[in-house]
């Protein structure tokens, strides 16, 4: 019964990518890609890791669109047709890459195989440990804070980076440069 | 600034209880799914439906720039502060078991202190980047 589900998504999430590689319009490429999150999501949850889940619908199919819209309107919504024409060496490149990592899965343990390594590196540490070392319920929770702390404050300071990027090439900096200088100007929280 | 009469009742309706949702994502992540990327993104997602509604320069009057920058940096050093704290009190760099006495209630002190400075940081971060997208395009920025 759960392949079926499988299958069904999967599927879904093939058609979807087509049509998103074919369309010319922009606007309904974005709708597209955020109906692909919200699929992938389902993916997860039935795969039972409804905190990637919940990653995913929130950022794929939330923020993500709404950050493509908005970049949108500040494009065109149609695709430049500079590069329509067909061009044999990128298809190529990705039919041989393609192929490689099809060669790729050959080797790696079957879906759902409770005795793929991947399962069996620290994963037994982590179930056996968590509830006398940390005692919250989710061990999701209790690896990202605490056993892999150190890699999410990682992460927190890659969208501190992100953001402080976004701030230098769109111009949010100079609020501060302002507000340092609101003796000058009356109405500086206007033009910011 | 939309003036259509459905969306602005229907927002008005969503927007706490999506507020509460990411508060709810945030701090009930030790027992459920979630924790503060999630809270901080739905949380952005609030802050942003708002900014849609009453427009661009209405939400900067609510969730000013100037804070929210402050916020982006906080949210960060909140979490680096408690590692901080944790190699003061005789630990390793975000080893929160040394927080209490206890070391279980220091650990659950140390996840809930920096999924609150990840939530922080995730949430104005998004308002931040999407009042700048927004701002783009006008003759004053």
């Amino acid at each position: 019964m759960i392949d079926v589900v499988h299958i069904f998504l999967f599927t879904f999430l093939a058609v979807i990518a087509i049509a998103v590689i074919r369309l010319r319009d922009l606007f309904a490429a974005v709708m597209l890609m955020g109906i692909f999150s919200l699929l992938s999501a389902s993916l997860f949850t039935v795969m039972d890791a409804v905190d990637v889940a919940f990653t995913e619908a929130a950022v794929g199919a939330g923020i993500s669109t709404v950050l493509m819209l908005a970049t949108l309107s500040l494009t065109s919504s149609k695709e430049s047709m500079k590069y329509a024409r067909p061009q044999p060496l990128a298809l190529v490149a990705v039919v041989l890459t393609g192929a490689a990592l099809m060669y790729a899965t050959f080797v790696m343990p079957r879906y759902g195989d409770s005795t793929a390594p991947i399962h069996h590196h620290v994963a037994d540490d982590y179930i056996e440990r968590t509830h006398d070392d940390i005692g919250v319920p989710n061990m999701v929770t209790a690896i990202l804070a605490s056993y892999r702390g150190y890699d999410t404050w990682g992460e927190t300071t890659v969208i501190f980076t992100a953001c402080v990027g976004v701030m230098l090439l769109l111009g949010g900096g100079r609020t501060f440069y302002l507000w340092r200088h609101r003796d000058d100007d009356d109405d500086e929280d206007g033009a910011v | 600034m939309i003036r259509h009469v459905i969306l602005r009742a229907l927002s008005k309706l969503l927007i706490p209880l999506i507020m509460i949702f990411a508060l709810y994502v945030q701090f009930h992540g030790d027992y459920g799914p979630g924790g503060g990327f999630q809270a901080g993104v739905i949380f952005g997602a609030a802050i942003i439906l708002y900014t849609l509604m009453v427009g661009l320069e209405a939400a900067k009057r609510v969730f000013r720039p100037r804070v929210l920058e402050i916020l982006v940096a906080f949210g960060l050093l909140l979490y680096g502060g408690v590692g901080v704290v944790a190699i003061l009190e005789g630990g390793n760099f975000l080893d929160y078991g040394v927080l209490l006495h206890d070391p279980v209630h220091g650990q659950h002190l140390g996840i809930l202190l920096v999924e609150l400075g990840v939530g922080i940081t995730v949430a104005s971060v998004m308002a931040t980047i999407f009042f700048l997208f927004a701002g783009r395009g006008r003759s004053d920025v």
